[in-house]
């Protein structure tokens, strides 16, 4: 499978905090990738730095290199906007705006110039279907998005992600504020999305991990301590410190 | 019955607690109602439409307070359009921008010490300043400029808490999708801010329509109909509260209560159209 991310020897520190040490990990097209870990560990901030949202964070230093399809992301070159487009993100917390369902998902293609209302409306209708919510709320486009419930919620920010058709659709946590039931819908979502998309995810749910992703890499307090085929990761890990984790021997 | 559970339900020192707190809020709302009824009554038999709708003139025999109310009206709408983008503008860039704590923290205390300085003082600096140095003279430009370095801090400062009670995750999501920080600002920030901003707006209203001591020697105390609009802003116009310190002044007491009424009804008006407002543009309610 081919390599869609690319990370080499990236450092990142918050003031003087070494957070990210030495990061090297590749993340491969189609598949989902999880990062495991306990809190603390870096996993988050790794992704974070895969769409450059740590640019917001005061006092981050980053060296080293995340190449997207061979290009350098933190090249003074790229225009964050585009990255944007090609990398989306989903938080922990389902945070829609306070705007209809129809608005929500039409801010990212508005953004880069979409104004014809009809094809907005076909954006829209097709990123609901994508993230399998068109159904429960097709009669209430126009209304307020924080109506829906939590699970909802996070499945239309899935949309509203998938609206700028990204190729590579990043997670954070995006099921630890959810019930089981709507955690087990956005997972099988993620199944359905990463024949078209390319999925890095962060989790702390091991069980999460071992479901749904093709890949995992599991982080230790800013290193990346192994990484592998999520079969071989949870069945014979190669390092100490991943076993002690995967078994439930800290975290 | 020594173990009953069935004992008196009210301690004296409770009971005596609850008296005052009754007492101190309706001695509050009481005080207004008291206020707003002398005013009313004091105001009421010497009150017709004619006093609305005409201008103080010994020659036509007539009394009158329109020009003070053309006046009030045309303060408060050339002030905001001063500090309204100036506070709102800063706000943002303070909130938003600025990576400077330190330069964001002068700021910060210089707002709040522009805000505890007493009205005359601005007055003083007004007249000096864009009266005589600027030689605006006293016009109403000179009291709208006065005013609005006044109420600047109120403006900005609402505006401040409003941005600052906009959840992170909104601007995460936003620049999470590539918006730029600007289009983010536009479209996510401001419109779950706007309650708190018209708050802001609102108070500083307020504060322009009960401003006296600002304005005696910045706009001055001439009570004329305007000829022409624009250069009204350069001509000395009394405000309803400077008619009222000049009929006091004369002991003119059934004018200055009426205009007191007139004042009240004004102030009330617009805290009404506020609430609505308000409510209206609260997009953060939910269905």
């Amino acid at each position: 499978m081919n390599k869609k991310i690319e990370s080499k020897n990236l450092n990142l520190y918050y003031g003087e905090k070494h957070a990210l040490k030495d990061v090297r990990l590749d993340i491969k097209e189609h598949a989902i990738t999880a990062f495991i870990g306990p809190s603390g560990c870096g996993k988050s901030t790794f992704l974070k730095t895969l769409n450059r949202m740590n640019d917001y964070v005061k006092n981050v230093t980053i060296t080293g290199e995340v190449t997207l399809d061979g290009e350098d992301i933190y090249d003074t070159r790229v225009d964050t906007t585009l990255l944007r487009k090609k990398v989306g993100m989903v938080f922990q917390q389902p945070n829609p705006f306070p705007m209809s369902i129809y608005d929500n998902v039409a801010y990212g293609p508005r953004i880069h110039g979409i104004k014809n209302k009809k094809q907005l409306d076909k954006i829209v209708e097709k990123s609901l279907k994508a993230a399998a919510l068109y159904d429960e709320v097709a009669d209430r486009l126009h209304t307020s998005a924080l109506g829906l419930s939590g699970g909802q919620q996070q499945r239309l920010c899935i949309a509203r992600c998938l609206a700028v058709e990204p190729e590579v659709i990043l997670l954070d946590e995006p099921t630890s504020a959810l019930d089981p039931i709507s955690t087990l819908k956005i997972e099988e979502l993620l199944m359905e999305l990463k024949k078209q998309y390319t999925i890095a995810i962060v989790t702390h749910n091991m069980q999460q991990a071992s479901r749904i992703a093709d890949y995992t890499a599991f982080f230790l307090v800013g290193e990346m301590v192994e990484y592998g085929q999520t079969k071989d990761i949870f069945a014979m890990p190669q390092d100490q410190r991943t076993e002690d984790y995967i078994t439930g021997r800290f975290g | 019955m020594e173990n009953s559970l069935f004992v008196k339900k009210y301690r004296i020192s409770d009971q005596i607690l609850n008296i005052l707190i009754r007492l101190s809020s309706f001695l509050s709302t009481g005080l207004l109602v008291v206020i707003i009824g002398y005013i009313a009554i004091r105001a009421i038999p010497h009150f017709s439409f004619s006093i609305l709708t005409h201008t103080t003139s010994v020659l036509k025999g007539t009394v009158g307070i329109l020009p003070n109310i053309i006046n009030t009206l045309y303060m408060i709408i050339v002030t905001l359009l001063i500090a309204g983008p100036i506070g709102i503008g800063g706000a943002i860039y303070l909130n938003e921008y600025a990576s400077n704590k330190t330069f964001v923290e002068i700021v910060s205390f210089t707002t709040e010490v522009l805000a505890g300085i007493p009205s005359i003082i601005y007055g003083l600096f007004g007249m000096l300043f864009f009266g005589e140095f600027l030689r605006l003279n006293y016009s109403i430009l000179t009291g709208s400029l006065t005013l609005a370095i006044m109420i600047l801090p109120i403006i900005s400062r609402n505006t401040q808490v409003a941005l600052q009670s906009v959840p992170k995750s909104y601007r995460e999501a936003a620049l999470g999708i590539g918006a730029t920080k600007w289009y983010m600002i536009r479209t996510v920030l401001l419109p779950s801010a706007i309650p708190g901003i018209l708050t802001g707006v609102i108070l500083a209203m307020g504060r322009i329509i009960a401003e006296s001591a600002a304005l005696l020697f910045t706009a001055g105390s001439v009570a004329i109909l305007p000829t022409n609009l624009f250069t009204h802003l350069f001509s000395s116009g009394a405000t309803l509260t400077i008619e009222l310190y000049i009929q006091m002044g004369r002991s003119n007491y059934d004018l200055a209560f009426v205009i007191a009424l007139v004042l009240i009804v004004i102030v009330l008006v617009l805290n009404f159209i506020a609430k609505w407002i308000s409510q209206k543009f609260d997009v953060n309610k939910g269905v």
